[in-house]
């Protein structure tokens, strides 16, 4: 299903400048119970999405920074994720640059 | 004995534990979370709420916060902490205790008198229960529901760290019906039901926390 833009939507422009950005993006573990994803699972289907099986809902962090991303930056990341942005009792992570996304 | 109670930013519950402290027969002392000396306490209280806004994780950013720190170091020395819902949030987010709470496997936010079983009555926190003593104090959570993959829950059972467990039906998703555990060490507890609540008959069900506050005795721990 196709939906049309909102008149009101603007196209985004052509070429953002390019920041440097280290994406983290959060999950929580397979055997961990997801209630966030359960209800939005339960919606789905409510407003005429069939087909999903599962959902599980988690958090993605954009980082900037000013400077390259060097190997050693995506070292800090990787610690900032297991110190804060992520509670490994309950959560994985994952990192990676942001310029390697294609847009979907 | 001096109790610290810590006040984040979002804290709900800092003055009824203050409160509970003199009825149990202590001294209480506020505490700030911006603050870096715990001012000579001899036993910690975190207390409930919606710390830092519950942002990021419920306790992830308050257990970063200056008193952390210092509070962190004193139950590592073996200083009686007692921290209650959102307190024990903290507590498994400092890494003091295993696990970790998550939101309720219902959604829904549960605010109940519950019954409880005493399990563990060996800590500064519940010496003042009969052991598998069945009491009744207020729940009131979003994010409550305890988990911890099965080694840690087998090792919560063997070595007697669960504190206290859920009677009846499961009010959160907790795993074995876990409501309050404690460390190896047995002086950090963190507990779910809200004990401060439970102090006086003019509200709520009774006095049956009162026994966290009248447990505490000088010299009993570390």
């Amino acid at each position: 299903m196709v939906l049309p833009s909102h008149p009101s939507v603007k196209p985004a422009p052509e070429q953002e400048p390019v920041v440097p950005r280290v994406v983290v993006d959060v999950m929580p573990k397979p055997e961990i119970l997801d209630p966030q994803g359960k209800a939005v699972l339960g919606a789905l289907p409510r407003l005429g999405f069939v087909g999903v099986t599962d959902v599980r809902q988690g958090k993605r962090f954009e980082l900037e920074f000013a400077g390259e991303i060097t190997d050693a930056v995506l070292a800090e990341v990787h610690e900032m994720a297991e110190t804060l942005l992520s509670n490994p009792v309950i959560e994985y992570y994952t990192v990676h640059l942001a310029e390697a996304e294609q847009p979907a | 004995m001096k109790v610290g109670v810590v006040t984040f930013p979002g804290s709900l519950d800092d003055v009824d534990a203050q409160r509970a402290v003199g009825f149990g027969g202590h001294e209480a002392v506020a505490l700030w979370h911006g603050d870096h000396d715990l001012r000579g306490v001899d036993a910690i209280i975190l207390p409930g709420g919606f710390s830092y806004g519950d942002y990021l994780r419920c306790g992830a950013l308050s257990r970063f916060s200056p008193v952390m720190t210092e509070v962190i170091a004193a139950a590592e020395r073996g200083m009686p902490v007692l921290g209650i819902c959102n307190g024990f949030q903290v507590l498994c987010e400092s890494h003091l205790l295993p696990g970790a709470l998550i939101r309720n496997d219902h959604r829904k936010f549960v605010c109940r008198d519950q019954r409880l079983r005493i399990e563990n009555n060996r800590t500064p926190w519940t010496s003042a229960y009969a052991e598998g003593a069945e009491v009744t104090i207020v729940l009131k959570n979003g994010e409550g529901g305890f988990v911890a993959d099965e080694a840690t829950l087998d090792r919560l059972e063997g070595e007697g760290q669960v504190l206290a467990r859920y009677l009846g039906d499961n009010p959160n998703g907790s795993l074995r019906d876990i409501a309050g555990i404690t460390n190896a060490r047995g002086n950090v507890v963190g507990l779910m039901p809200h004990p401060e609540h439970a102090v006086e008959d003019l509200t709520g069900a009774g006095t049956d926390g009162l026994g966290f506050f009248t447990s505490l005795v000088e010299g009993s721990f570390a």
